[in-house]
């Protein structure tokens, strides 16, 4: 991989960064709500995508007005809330899931949870718990100087959202608040197939790494997309840095339990592997840097 | 010299407001919030605005002097006619400044999400007006509550969402309508229609309203000769009330009251009461008291009037409640319902809920301060509610109810 020198001189600390190159810069992270459909499974079902050979774990805290998900996330997290969830389970989850593995476990919040059970203890607890960092989609960097702060007391990554819409201007923060990766994001929009969103995601993947370089820093990008098939998988593997599925995993989890989810998180994971059947112009990436 | 409070501009009110949105929406905040400063010192924007204001909504609406009810209550109680504006609320001068401001940006497709549905009956009007298509986010509990004015919205070509997730109410279409601004942001203005969410929102949709405190304060003191002795609004996200309070925030004389709704009760678990029984939080973009649990989680709210169901309030008049210079007072679905029917009985004037609110916080007002002037925000018209009301009071004949 051509640009991995260029890698070497990276920050430490970051475990997810380091799971990510460990895997060839061809992650995949799954997302899963936490306490979905119960606390036991959700372990379980957590131990069954890092046995499949995922890179990293997104656990989502149901949330009551999740702004940013779509609607098979939504009816389980509001599922999940409907059976009594609460904060406390996070905090047990992640302590049971990281008693029995090493995968990086990153946590998917709306902002409000967080501020509410006061940052700084919110952030002692997580890493005191084995959490790996925050996704935050509903904080931006300007907003961040608190949970910045209380993230490099306590070790912790912290992954901001970038979007198609994203200025240069606003690239460039993004890239500077971020550690782990940054999570390149691209919507489905009423209009837009599948290839468009590809293509708008692969082009700001290529803006990311752009911007990077011209601010000296080495950022890894992984793209969340509605990837579904390995096939997906491979694509976006190709020019990014690693694939993010969510909505698949819920509804694979959601219908058939830990065996459905397990048998489709092989599939996925058959994606990252290089030279596959539909593995095309994996010589593209970072063509643009 | 302090800053006068009239001045006070976004995105911060102390530290309330903000832009707390996600990221594929930030371009589009950015963009909203540069257009809208421009327009704002534009003089041909302003002068297409007031001509609007004029020849279509009604503007000025009238101060009328609610007489009968005075004498009952005991003060001079002073009718600041919203209801008569042209789609029978307040609404329509935000809307009309929005739809503006997103021809501009060149957007052809307006959403919006509404409670008891007069938002979004302004908001269909303002799409037919312009030109636009126009979608209607509201909660599904608000559909069935809100039946003729599902039909209204449609009537005017839009297509109205019953949204089916969370509480099915206000703030779930809220959060549907950010869904589908964050997929279609480039054709899509989201037409807020209250003083809430992120920067510029609560200051523009602020601004579109100020006619009805600047048209009070004058036609106050002409038919008085003076100041009133306060100002009375019921506040679920708080437009109404911000329009009317703003001209009024730096005369110390007068007290501003905003009337939250108290459901079943101050007492109770199920009510509206953001300010009173809220706390610090994020929702919908911004920093306000909101309703909220131990976990943050937003907690749903409860009242008779869909308008005034909404967990969080403009961060604008969480501000001004921290700083002392307005109140914040509960009244609760049976208070409202009194003062309905008083006000319709007295004055032949059926009020929506919502603005029973205010009526209600009046009547309560009278008798702390007899004889005093009190300028009372009839934001909207109740014909909306016949039916709640009807039900209310018992007034519909069996077999009678029609859908």
């Amino acid at each position: 991989m051509s640009e991995a020198s260029s890698r070497t001189g990276s920050r430490t600390g970051s475990r997810t960064e380091a799971a990510i190159r460990a895997s060839g810069d061809r992650a995949l992270i799954g997302y899963l709500p936490v306490g979905y459909p119960d606390l036991d499974t959700c372990v379980e079902a957590v131990l069954a995508l890092a046995d499949a050979g995922f890179t990293a774990i997104e656990l989502g805290v149901p949330y009551s007005d999740p702004g940013m998900d779509g609607p098979v996330i939504q009816a389980a997290t509001q599922a999940t809330l409907e059976r009594g969830f609460r904060l406390e389970e996070l905090f047990l989850a992640l302590e049971a899931i990281t008693a029995r593995t090493d995968i990086p476990v990153l946590v998917m919040t709306y902002w409000n949870p967080v501020l509410r059970h006061g940052v700084d203890r919110f952030a002692e607890r997580f890493a005191a718990a084995g959490g790996a960092g925050l996704i935050t989609p509903d904080l931006t960097p300007e907003n961040a100087a608190e949970w910045l702060d209380a993230a490099e007391r306590h070790d912790l990554d912290r992954v901001f959202l970038a979007a198609p819409s994203s200025s240069d201007a606003r690239l460039d923060g993004v890239i500077e608040a971020s550690r782990g990766f940054v999570y390149t994001v691209s919507t489905m929009g009423t209009t837009g197939t599948r290839a468009d969103v590809d293509l708008a995601a692969r082009a700001l993947a290529d803006r990311i790494e752009v911007r990077a370089e011209a601010l000296g820093r080495e950022t890894l990008r992984c793209v969340g997309v509605g990837i579904s098939t390995a096939a997906h998988v491979r694509q976006v593997v190709d020019y990014a840095d690693g694939a993010i599925v969510g909505s698949a995993l819920v509804r694979a989890l959601g219908d058939g339990g830990v065996p459905a989810l397990r048998e489709l998180a092989d599939s996925l994971v058959v994606g990252t592997l290089d030279g596959g059947p539909a593995g095309p112009a994996s010589a593209q990436k970072g063509a643009s840097a | 010299m302090i800053e006068q409070l009239r001045d006070h501009h976004g995105p911060w009110y102390g530290g309330y407001g903000g832009v707390f949105m996600p990221e594929p929406l930030m371009a589009a905040i950015d963009e909203l919030a540069q257009a809208y400063e421009q327009c704002r010192t534009d003089e041909a924007f302003q002068a297409e605005f007031a001509r609007l204001s004029r020849d279509y909504t009604g503007r000025p609406s009238l101060l009328t002097e609610a007489t009968r009810l005075s004498e009952r209550a005991g003060a001079r109680i002073l009718l600041k006619r919203e209801d008569l504006n042209h789609t029978g609320s307040h609404k329509i001068n935000n809307v009309l400044g929005q739809a503006l401001v997103a021809q501009r940006l060149g957007k052809t497709r307006l959403i919006a999400e509404t409670g008891a549905g007069q938002h979004g009956v302004a908001t269909a009007t303002a799409a037919a007006l312009f030109g636009m298509e126009c979608v209607v986010y509201m909660g599904e509990v608000d559909t069935e509550r809100q039946a003729l004015n599902v039909a209204r919205m449609r009537l005017l070509g839009a297509e109205v969402v019953p949204v089916k997730s969370g509480s099915r109410t206000l703030k779930d279409a809220i959060n549907e309508g950010l869904r589908d601004w964050v997929a279609n942001v480039d054709t899509t203005h989201y037409l807020m229609g209250t003083v809430a969410g992120p920067h510029p929102f609560p200051e523009m949709v602020r601004d579109f309203h100020r006619a009805i405190g600047e048209e009070a304060r004058e036609q106050t003191i002409a038919m008085t000769g003076g100041l009133p002795h306060a100002v009375l609004a019921c506040v679920g996200g708080g437009s109404n009330a911000m329009g009317i309070f703003h001209a009024f925030l730096d005369d110390p004389e007068v007290r501003l009251i905003g009337l939250e709704a108290a459901g079943d009760g101050a007492e109770t678990e199920r009510h509206a009461l953001s300010i009173e029984r809220g706390a610090p939080g994020l929702l919908h973009g911004m920093r306000t008291y909101l309703l909220q649990d131990e976990d943050g989680q937003t907690l749903e709210s409860h009242s008779i009037s869909a308008g005034l169901d909404y967990p969080g309030v403009g961060p604008e008049h969480a501000w001004l409640h921290d700083i002392g210079r307005a109140e914040y007072q509960p009244v609760s679905d049976a208070e409202a319902m009194d003062a309905f029917l008083a006000l319709t009985r007295a004055e032949g004037i059926i009020p929506a809920i919502e603005s029973a609110h205010a009526v209600a916080g009046a009547l309560r007002l009278a008798k702390e301060q007899p004889g005093a002037t009190l300028v009372v925000s009839l934001s909207g018209r109740g014909d909306k509610d016949v039916a709640t009301a009807g039900r209310w009071f018992d007034m519909l004949d069996e077999g009678a109810q029609q859908t």
